[in-house]
């Protein structure tokens, strides 16, 4: 792999968390030919070519509804932003390599042979431009999961050495030293003890035996450290018997996100691998919707057999415990607007758990326009917001929630993504919001009925 | 053997020989694929119902979207519906179909079936203006799109030329009335008309994965 790629400083200062803007983007990995890059593309392509995925293939019918669905056509206008259309190189593969249709697709050059200028081209369409929210999904008539296929269209495009430059470095990062966002081991274990002396509060570390084994996201450990205190402070009052591992401890996979399955294989089976040597019979997923999607539900797929163990969402976690009522809440005397991430609430089912969490904290929940499970992204996900070159359209696409939230007139915004969080932020230093978002984790932690200790 | 006898006789056989044969190629050339078994946890039992429920549930557009997408899908039923209707409540059609199945139905009298081919006519070339003139549409299109258009409205224009009798042959009109119709059977396997299938199996595939999850899809 080119060097370049990987050789840039963590910019820590910013709202958002990434690599410093590169000077000059290498947005091009490894030393292949053209033509390599092509066959590579394509042999990835074609392992994802399973039945769902050419049901979902032949099943579209040009209508383009699916861009009304799409936070980023919304935001540009741009029709290349059409979520079925990102796919184009991936569907044309399909149809020319693997399709029913494919001897006559080939043999009479029906669909021409997939060009690395395409590809090129498309890795700002499949990269920049989607975060695999799966909104779409919800307006296609045929429901096509088109967010499954860019996820699976970025197989290729890795393999293919295409991947944008600063995406391919957080990822190449977390490969080598076990975060994205320089969260090592040793740094997250500095800080998990900062956060116990700063906030007062027993914080377990790699203890041999726990039942409940909790792991942080890279953007929490670095951005928002409270959110450690949080659920030490949550879990001591509970009396769970918990502890955090330097051996498997980072909830982001993205090896998911830039397309590696080895590397988001590799990242799983760390955490799987560490869960099962303690004896977890929890792990709890902090709040990211990616570390949700990639442990919850490929996680299983990725050890090859089911977990031996369970894995919620902090706020499921939240609220199956507020639900028994091992864990009481003051209330808080505020209306608030909820920013449902995707990939907990849409495309993870846990579209309830918060609202009960809110429920129990006493807030006026002011649902937006389009909210829930039909929730409109806030347009970092996916790995986008690692990406400068997309930050335009990142915070158009911001700019329309924050208009959307605002329509709600709630006192306080909360959401339970790190990634959605720090896009908020970013977005609203940028754009001057009045507002703050907020985590659902740390306004829960600050407000625990002691008493409720068990 | 005149057009008419070549129409009703061999174009026929071949027609729906390729047709039947087509659709099954199709079908099964996906279903053979592999699939891997989804190894999580599911959220709860029956996704199999929420299959079922996402074949209604893209009927209509949600909510939200109505207004971006709802005046596409009423040119779409009217398009479907209208196809539905002349296809078997037409009375020449009915005896046609008979002649395979063996009984009669009820059918729509003539004037009822040539306003409904002349609306669906238009929705046709509605959906057609929408797909040219529209930026996104314009676009995603390829040549199955507008071959696809092409072979489902020419069987509407030849049959409603028949029906007045615009033809200088009346059987000759007739005849290019049946290949249009048998055209149209040929393409049908090749290209999206196969979303007469693809519809039912990918709004179940869809709405059985996210039903086991317990997401929304």
């Amino acid at each position: 792999m080119s060097k370049t790629t990987t050789e840039m400083a963590l910019d820590l200062e910013a709202k958002r968390l990434s690599v410093v803007e590169p000077g000059t983007r290498v947005d091009l990995q490894g030393d292949m030919t053209d033509n390599q890059r092509v066959e590579k593309a394509m042999t990835n392509f074609a392992k994802d070519f399973g039945r769902v995925t050419a049901t979902y293939m032949e099943a579209c019918i040009h209508c383009g509804a699916c861009a009304h669905a799409c936070p980023f056509y919304e935001a540009s206008g741009n029709p290349r932003h059409t979520p079925i259309w990102k796919l184009e190189p991936f569907k044309q593969a399909y149809k020319r390599e693997a399709g029913p249709l494919a001897f006559f697709y080939k043999t009479f050059n029906l669909k021409k042979n997939v060009t690395l200028d395409e590809l090129k081209e498309w890795q700002e369409l499949l990269y920049d431009t989607c975060t695999m929210c799966g909104r779409c999904t919800l307006i296609c008539p045929m429901s096509i999961d088109i967010a499954t296929l860019v996820g699976m269209a970025r197989h290729g495009m890795f393999h293919a050495g295409l991947v944008p430059h600063e995406l391919y470095t957080v990822t190449e990062k977390a490969q080598r030293e076990g975060s994205p966002l320089g969260a090592t081991p040793q740094v997250f274990e500095d800080r998990v003890e900062w956060m116990g002396d700063e906030h007062e509060v027993d914080m377990h570390m790699n203890e041999d035996e726990a039942e409940v084994l909790v792991l942080m996201s890279s953007i929490e450990i670095q951005k928002y450290p409270e959110s450690m205190a949080a659920t030490a402070k949550i879990l001591n009052q509970m009396g769970k018997s918990w502890t955090f591992r330097t051996d498997g401890y980072e909830a982001t996979n993205f090896g998911l996100l830039s397309g590696n399955t080895g590397w988001q294989k590799e990242m799983s089976m760390k955490v799987i691998a560490t869960a099962e040597k303690i004896g977890a019979k929890l792990v709890i997923l902090p709040e990211c919707g990616h570390a949700y999607q990639a442990l919850r539900w490929q996680g299983a797929n990725m050890y090859g057999k089911p977990l031996p163990f369970k894995v919620q969402h902090i706020s499921e976690f939240l609220a199956d415990a507020v639900d028994s009522g091992s864990l009481k809440l003051k209330t808080v005397n505020k209306t608030v607007a909820f920013h449902d991430p995707c990939q907990v609430s849409r495309r993870g089912g846990a579209t309830s758990a918060p609202r009960k969490v809110l429920e129990a904290l006493g807030v006026k929940l002011i649902e937006s326009k389009s909210g829930g499970s039909m929730n409109t992204c806030c347009g970092g996900g996916g790995g986008v917001i690692t990406i400068h070159r997309a930050d335009t359209l990142r915070y158009k696409v911001m700019g329309a929630k924050f208009r959307q939230l605002g329509e709600t007139g709630a006192e306080m915004m909360v959401t339970s993504c790190s990634n959605c969080r720090q896009n908020f932020d970013d977005s609203g230093e940028k754009l001057n919001w009045d507002k703050q978002m907020n985590s659902l984790l740390e306004l829960v932690a600050d407000n625990l009925v002691e008493e409720a200790k068990k | 053997m005149t057009l008419l006898d070549f129409a009703r006789g061999p174009a026929m056989q071949i027609a729906i020989f390729i047709f039947v044969l087509g659709i099954v190629w199709r079908l099964v050339g996906v279903w053979a694929l592999r699939q891997k078994k989804d190894l999580s946890e599911p959220r709860q039992k029956g996704a199999w119902i929420g299959g079922i429920k996402g074949l209604f549930a893209h009927a209509w557009p949600y909510k939200p979207f109505v207004p971006y997408v709802g005046a596409q899908y009423i040119v779409g039923y009217v398009i479907h519906l209208g196809l539905f209707i002349v296809l078997f409540f037409g009375t020449p059609h009915m005896l046609f179909f008979a002649d395979i199945v063996g009984f009669t139905w009820w059918t729509l009298p003539g004037g009822v079936i040539t306003f409904v081919a002349l609306i669906t006519t238009v929705a046709l070339f509605i959906a057609l203006t929408k797909r040219l003139v529209n930026p996104v549409q314009r676009l995603i299109s390829n040549f199955d799109d507008y071959a696809t258009w092409f072979v489902t409205t020419l069987p509407f224009v030849t049959g409603l030329a028949t029906t007045a009798n615009l033809w200088p042959h009346y059987e000759t009109g007739l005849a290019i009335h049946l290949l249009s119709v048998w055209l149209l059977l040929i393409y049908f396997p090749f290209g999206k008309l196969m979303h007469s299938f693809w519809f039912v199996v990918s709004r179940y595939t869809t709405g059985s994965r996210f039903a086991r999850r317990g997401g929304m899809a």
